[in-house]
């Protein structure tokens, strides 16, 4: 499961509110991280901290030029994502296999109404 | 012809259609029978429902816990909202992680269909700070769809 640490970085990462907001100006295109910052009533410490999060999570790339910190959306950072999606989509698929199964040779019991 | 669908429709929903080989009263106490409920929505193998409560009935509650039985395990509460059998159910529910996520809105309906049962489960996520993220920057929709997936079904993590 080499992949667990990466979907649970990604999810927490998009479980904020800021951090969601920034992935969308950066969706519009490259920003650096003091025009991605100007939007939101938080500290400077506060800030790089949600930038940090999604450069680890792999979703946004940051780079220096000079004092600027140039950011953009990382191709191919919901990858894994779509990944896990398919894999739930299998559970899915398991869970209604099991309930054809299920209807096909219902329980030996007393029949009751929900 | 069975064959699972699941997609994503609008800005807040995932919608789930399944046909079955059942009644539609048969598919339709199946979603609501604990003792049936922990035979099947278990998700991967290796997962079992050591907690099955459904009061199924109109403002009943139900709480569902899995456990991988290796320490991993996660819950879901919810309440019915309406029930018309044994062609509609209408619940809320929220996955605690242990937080607990955005609360789902699902309308699943069973539909006769010759011998069987088509049910479409519609679920609507409530996440409007998402939305309105994403509506004002006209993201690409995609990963908007993603997300809302990623989040409904994050929270049936091996247990649809």
């Amino acid at each position: 499961m080499t992949a667990q640490p990466s979907l649970d970085a990604t999810f927490s990462a998009l479980s904020d509110a800021t951090r969601r907001a920034i992935l969308a100006r950066l969706a519009q295109g490259e920003a650096t991280v003091s025009e991605l910052a100007e939007p939101f009533a938080i500290s400077q410490p506060a800030f790089s901290r949600h930038i940090k999060v999604l450069v680890d999570a792999g979703l946004i790339l940051k780079r220096v030029e000079g004092t600027k910190r140039p950011c953009r959306l990382a191709a191919g950072g919901l990858s894994a994502l779509d990944e896990y999606l398919e894999r739930l989509r299998q559970a899915f698929d398991q869970n209604y296999r099991r309930l054809d199964r299920l209807l096909k040779n219902p329980p030996a019991r007393k029949d009751r109404s929900p | 012809m069975n064959q699972l669908k699941l997609e994503t429709e609008g800005d807040t929903h995932i919608v789930v259609k399944r046909r079955f080989d059942a009644p539609p009263e048969a598919v339709y106490r199946a979603h609501l029978d604990p003792e049936l409920l922990r035979e099947w929505l278990l998700g991967p193998d290796g997962w079992t429902m050591p907690v099955c409560i459904n009061e199924a009935k109109p403002g009943g509650k139900f709480r569902y816990e899995w456990s991988n039985g290796k320490g991993g395990g996660f819950y879901i509460t919810g309440e019915i909202v309406s029930l018309e059998p044994p062609r509609r159910i209408v619940h809320v529910e929220r996955m605690h992680l242990p937080d607990p996520t955005p609360d789902n809105h699902v309308e699943t309906t069973f539909a006769a269909d010759g011998s069987g049962t088509l049910m479409v489960m519609r679920m609507t996520l409530p996440d409007e700070k998402t939305r309105a993220a994403m509506l004002a920057s006209g993201m690409d929709r995609g990963m908007e769809a993603s997300y809302a997936r990623f989040e409904r079904v994050w929270a049936a993590k091996g247990a649809r």
